[in-house]
């Protein structure tokens, strides 16, 4: 039979030059821009996920600035005030970028304050006390690097580059959160109570950060090969738990699973069972602070809105008056 | 052609920074913002690019304003350097051994 051993060309020829173009270059580890040849698919994830990290930016203000006016101290507040404002900067490099593939900031926004965006599930669980800005620091910031470093490789240049801003200033944000814990841990015992009661409530929430298993993760596969995302879901948190144990033993606080053991064959840390229903319940809108998280950015969109109309305003005068001074 | 992202849907026009990092260095490109005029453009990309002081200049430009070659036609708008390794120093080397050349 000859139609055995004639190659099957159809693949190749459905792909055009632009298509054959933007395979070499991820192929080659180098980085696509703007104004490149892309496949919608690839400019869809990209705005998905670059619009996504950037609402969990801008929620994710909210749960610490509840403590900016109730910081223990005058240096605290400093570093709390510095560490929220680094947010709302990330979310607008992070907007940018998403710009740079065509998405609007309007349409972003509106998504977002319309309940249709997600952002990361993180950001709905409550503040209640001052030693969950120390856990947010050292578990929701460090899963956060853990996750991003790999993403400063994006293929996606605007990405990557405003990935790498974000991480330098990452750090900061970590090492400050693993301070006031360390600080709660050598102070008195209701401290040290204070510290283990709230890294016992951000502890799975932490872990679910990187997303569903790799069986049930969708997106993954796709993502990885386009070089979007460099590494699986289980991998990072894997890497992260390594990470984590021997901080807590640092920190003198126990990390609430009780099945977390070593692996002496893959040297790796073995954690027990994720509650992955209470991910997709959070996930879902039903968390303990999605709908107070939502209506506080609609109300501050709202109450912004005279302002951003003023100076749209007042620009639009200035360049009135400009030209006619040009012209007379 | 206008600078991807830049939609007459925007409330706020789009400008591209540029910042000095230091005297004697170029602005290089950082990122872009939304500002309502040229005075505020200025006053946020030093809030937003240069809060652990980055620089000691900033440039905005309107994005609309910058334009660029197309990249469908880089293989015709950029020269090819094949054949023209004559135009770098190392293409010479019979040189080699004398000094201070």
């Amino acid at each position: 039979m000859t139609s055995t051993i004639t190659p099957d060309t159809s693949a190749s020829v459905a792909i055009s030059v632009e298509e054959q173009q933007f395979n070499d270059l991820i192929e080659a580890d180098s980085r696509i821009e703007p104004r490149d040849w892309m496949p919608e698919g690839y400019r869809k994830a990209l705005v998905r996920q670059i619009s996504q990290h950037a609402h969990s930016e801008i929620i994710g203000m909210q749960p610490e600035s509840n403590w900016i006016t109730r910081a223990p101290s005058l240096k605290r507040k400093a570093i709390l005030m510095a560490k929220v404002q680094d947010e709302a900067g990330h979310g607008l490099y992070l907007y940018s970028a998403a710009q740079t593939l065509g998405a609007t900031r309007d349409d972003m926004t509106d998504a977002l304050i319309a309940g249709k965006a997600r952002y990361s599930s993180i950001f709905n669980y409550p503040t209640p006390s001052w030693a969950d800005m120390g856990s947010i620091g050292w578990l929701v910031d460090g899963a956060a690097i853990c996750n991003q470093v790999p993403l400063c490789r994006a293929s996606y240049g605007p990405y990557g580059r405003a990935m790498v801003r974000i991480c330098k200033e990452e750090s900061f944000h970590q090492r400050q959160g693993f301070e006031i814990l360390l600080e709660l841990m050598q102070g008195t015992d209701e401290q040290r109570q204070m510290a283990q009661d709230s890294v016992d409530r951000w502890y799975w929430p932490a872990l679910m950060m990187f997303g569903p298993p790799d069986d049930d993760s969708p997106n993954s596969a796709q993502s990885m090969a386009w070089k979007i995302k460099r590494h699986s879901n289980d991998e990072l948190r894997q890497r992260f738990v390594n990470m984590l144990v021997p901080q807590a033993a640092v920190l003198g606080i126990t990390l609430p699973d009780p099945d977390l053991h070593f692996n002496e064959e893959t040297q790796q840390w073995d954690l027990g069972v994720i509650d992955w229903t209470e991910f997709h319940e959070v996930l879902a809108g039903r968390g303990p602070n999605n709908a107070q998280r939502l209506q506080r950015r609609r109300d501050a969109h709202d109450e912004g809105k005279w302002v951003r109309e003023a100076a749209a305003a007042y620009a639009r005068k200035q360049s009135a008056r400009t030209e006619e001074m040009v012209a007379s | 052609m206008t600078t991807p992202g830049d939609s007459a849907a925007e409330i706020w026009p789009l400008w591209e920074v540029f910042v000095r990092s230091n005297r004697g260095l170029s602005h290089v490109h950082v990122g872009s913002l939304h500002a309502p005029d040229e005075t505020l453009a200025v006053r946020n990309a030093r809030d937003l690019y240069t809060r652990r002081s980055e620089g000691v200049s900033v440039w905005v430009v309107p994005a609309a304003a910058i334009t660029t070659s197309d990249p469908d036609a880089k293989g015709a708008f950029f020269e090819s350097p094949a054949g023209k390794n004559y135009r770098h120093a190392s293409y010479y080397s019979k040189s080699e051994g004398v000094k201070h050349l």
